[in-house]
């Protein structure tokens, strides 16, 4: 294997991670406050709709992904809406959201199909992402750094800010916040807020860097793994950087497995497989008794207090 | 200081509805400062939606609350907590898989640095005697703990007025004491607390006054050292309290339930394993099993009702039979009923009616179901019979159960495994939540089946209750059960001695009562 090929493979996984990064990373926060926002899926798209059309119409991507996070942002506030000030279920608003997203990106789409977008400018110089092993580390989209960067903040502001720690407070014991004088509904819709955000700019990764056009339901099921990726991850900021890896290699290892026309194995199979691994890893870690334990405790949860 | 004749607190006319209940009617008292005032009454008296409203968790429908003369409006939590209002929810208002140090953050308004606030817990805890580790986590702890955080959490805010929502239901006799020797010392210093209990015996121990609630309304304010325990508790509930019935002259017949060598291992990371239990109840026989919440009551419990079965089979037997591997049902069919702590979603389904409830646990032994078909009709006659004999406040069999109080429902569930007339009845907590008077009626129907030649086994946290309920007792401390004593002759400080097991805290000696 040469070192091209090594170098290539990375970039292909970083690129197949980032957006299940960033939507993991949302999720998580909207888990940690006690949410179950099934409908990530529907934010991505609606995300890589909006900061696609943005991009189209102000010729500058800097501002398309302001308005893929709108775009997503806006989706998870409908979410909100029925989740929290009408108590319905979390689980099947979500999968409404899940419905509903798709379908209004695509209306919403109709106009874009088969136009392209500027992209972005490289965040370095040029020359330095001109050789091979520099291309490494400078040569992403600033979507990329942009996840890398969000990793450690979110993780440090959930566990270091009081504003975090009172949103863990409120996914782990909303009563009980409440009944210390926290506004568990603000908390909840800022959170889910950032969540939809997050997912619309990992669903622009698609739509704005990847492709860099928009195809109706382009995100083809990533939402999903993101959410597995939260329960994968022990609801740890951590263990979410290193899944969100471990699930691109897989997905990887799809596309160059079909490249490399192995006919031992139909691509089916490798295609399943990220699908397949979370169904084994989240066996193994409850098998430990140990993924409970980190889950907040109100998840999916209506808050209903009594006043 | 305040001028001493102004009260610190003082309510006036207080009026709270909710859909379909008159919570507070009109109550008015007043607080002094440094006073400490017990708020007396059931459950469903209205005390916790009075001092939710104090506390800024409700707002009164009409009626003013006035602070140091002051007319003031608490329009949250926060608020009431500027004013210098700290309170301790008696369900602790935690958050399990924090540390110490981060819940007593949570509590506090303004943004601390974690070091600074860690030095004044240190403070707190050394002026009024409190232990605590701030990095524990809350779920590694015990009860007595978990309030002590909530205490400092209140102390922290340098609080007028503390208010106790039923702090001792939960607590050992010792740290009843440790608390009772925290509290007066703040009052001492001229903070008013206002205690919510139903346990008369602390009252008449801790309180300057005392101002009763019966049905959302004031019902007297006195003075609980002049009054008795009897007098109170009648003012309580409106009527003459009903003591337990016993015929005299009672023997136990033979061995029904023994339980011998029965481990369990310990059932996920906060779960506690049992360790070679072993105990024997003989007919007509009342075995209260004592103890802390989370020493192993509920592995027990799964245990001996056969919701967990248990490995090794002979580790309990009913009437000779071994039936550790039996399952709830065929423990059913060999005489043996049970009653768990929760009453909604566990004991009975909420959105079921109650003839369906009866169905649930009475198929087998009360001939409701034939070939696989329900028989309706059955299951509403005996739903129907248990709510008379019980006398449980229900629209008839056809009420679902969430529409009963907790009262109601749990006397229904009772009603429901005794009518079965079981060989062996085993049940938590049997009276968690119920008012006084369906908890006599509740006890005097345990006492009533084991005089019929029932073995019954009481597990409860409320040591009262089994003190006045039980023949034998024994202490279940870390999953491991002590010795059973006979109930005359055992001593309330021995109690809590192995209450509170190796960890336990110091005798407390000629404080330590029997109520």
């Amino acid at each position: 294997m040469s070192a091209e090929f090594i170098i290539l493979a990375i970039i292909t996984i970083v690129g197949l991670t980032t957006p299940i990064l960033l939507a993991g990373i949302g999720e998580l926060v909207v888990e940690k406050a006690g949410v179950l926002n099934l409908g990530v899926e529907g934010m991505m798209l609606m995300g890589a709709i909006s900061g696609f059309a943005v991009t189209v119409m102000t010729f500058n991507p800097w501002v398309g992904i302001l308005g893929a996070a709108a775009g997503g942002a806006a989706a998870s506030m409908l979410f909100a809406v029925f989740v929290l000030q009408l108590n319905s279920n979390q689980v099947a608003t979500g999968l409404a959201l899940t419905i509903f997203g798709p379908g209004l990106s695509s209306l919403l789409g109709v106009g874009f199909t088969g136009r392209i977008v500027m992209p972005f400018g490289s965040l370095f110089p040029a020359s330095l992402a001109k050789d091979p092993i520099w291309q490494l580390f400078f040569g992403y989209s600033p979507i990329v750094y942009f996840a890398l960067i969000m990793v450690p903040l979110t993780a440090w502001f959930l566990k270091s800010t009081r504003a975090g720690l009172i949103l863990r407070a409120v996914g782990e014991n909303d009563l009980s916040a409440h009944s210390i004088g926290y506004s568990v509904r603000k908390v909840r819709y800022g959170a889910i807020a950032f969540g939809g955000a997050m997912a619309g700019i990992g669903g622009a990764y698609f739509s704005m860097v990847i492709t860099p056009m928009w195809a109706e339901e382009m995100t083809a099921g990533r939402g999903w793994i993101a959410l597995a990726l939260v329960v994968f991850a022990g609801w740890r900021m951590g263990r979410l950087l290193i899944g969100a890896y471990f699930f691109g290699i897989l997905m990887a290892l799809e596309l160059y497995a079909k490249a490399a026309g192995f006919s031992f194995l139909p691509s089916q199979f490798w295609a399943a497989m990220p699908y397949v691994m979370t169904v084994v890893a989240l066996t193994f870690i409850s098998a430990r008794g140990t993924a409970g334990s980190n889950a907040p405790a109100c998840l999916g949860k209506p808050f209903l207090p009594s006043t | 200081m305040e001028d001493s004749l102004t009260p610190r607190l003082e309510l006036n006319g207080i009026t709270k509805r909710f859909p379909g209940v008159l919570a507070n009617d009109h109550v008015s008292f007043s607080v002094r400062p440094g006073e400490i005032h017990a708020l007396l009454g059931e459950n469903g008296a209205g005390k916790s939606t009075l001092v939710k409203m104090i506390y800024g968790i409700m707002q009164p429908d009409a009626g003013e609350i006035r602070w140091n003369g002051q007319r003031i409006t608490v329009a949250n939590p926060k608020a009431a907590r500027k004013l210098g209002i700290g309170m301790v929810f008696q369900h602790f208002s935690l958050f399990e898989a924090m540390t110490v140090l981060e819940n007593i953050a949570l509590g506090m308004d303004a943004s601390i640095a974690a070091r600074d606030l860690e030095a004044k817990i240190l403070a707190v805890m050394g002026q009024y005697g409190l232990k605590l580790e701030p990095h524990r986590i809350v779920s590694t702890l015990s009860v007595g703990e978990r309030q002590r955080i909530e205490i400092v959490r209140a102390l922290l805010l340098n609080p007028n007025l503390l208010i106790m929502d039923e702090p001792t239901s939960v607590l050992t006799p010792q740290e009843v004491e440790q608390l009772f020797v925290v509290l007066r010392q703040l009052a001492s210093e001229g903070c008013s607390i206002l205690y919510i209990s139903h346990k008369l015996h602390e009252i008449k121990a801790l309180c300057d006054s005392a101002t009763i609630l019966r049905g959302g309304k004031l019902v007297d304010t006195c003075d609980p050292s002049v009054e008795t325990s009897r007098s109170m508790a009648e003012k309580m509930i409106g009527g003459n309290l009903k003591e337990i019935q016993r015929k005299p002259g009672r023997v136990f017949g033979a061995e029904k339930l023994v339980a011998r060598g029965l481990s369990v291992p310990k059932d996920g990371p906060f779960g506690t394993a049992l360790r070679d239990i072993g105990f024997s109840v003989r007919a007509g026989e009342i075995f209260g099993i004592a103890g802390v919440a989370g020493n192993g009551q509920n592995a027990l419990m799964m245990a001996l009702s056969g919701e967990v079965p248990v490995q090794d089979h002979g580790a309990i037997t009913v009437s000779g039979a071994e039936i550790g591997r039996l399952s709830a049902k065929a423990r059913r069919l060999v005489g043996m009923a049970s009653v768990p702590e929760e009453r909604n979603g566990h004991a009975a389904v909420p959105d079921f009616s109650l003839a369906d409830n009866a169905i649930l646990t009475g198929r087998d032994r009360m001939g409701m179901v034939r070939g696989g078909m329900i028989n309706a009709q059955a299951a509403r006659t005996y739903a129907g019979e248990v709510i008379e004999v019980f006398a449980v406040k229900a629209t008839g069999p056809g009420a679902f159960a969430e529409s009963l109080s907790g009262g109601n429902l749990q006397k229904f569930i009772m009603g429901r495994e005794i009518l079965q007339k079981p060989d062996v009845l085993v049940v938590s907590q049997p009276t968690w939540g119920v008012d006084a008077g369906a908890a006599a009626a509740i006890h005097q129907a345990l006492v009533d089946l084991a005089a019929q030649g029932s073995a019954i086994v009481v597990i409860s946290q409320d040591l009262d209750e089994l003190l006045s309920l039980c023949d034998t007792l024994a202490v279940i401390n870390e999953g491991r059960l002590s010795p059973a004593m006979a109930v005359a002759d055992a001593r309330i400080e021995e109690i809590g001695l192995l209450m509170g097991g190796i960890h336990g805290s110091e005798p407390v000696g000629e404080n330590t009562h029997a109520h």
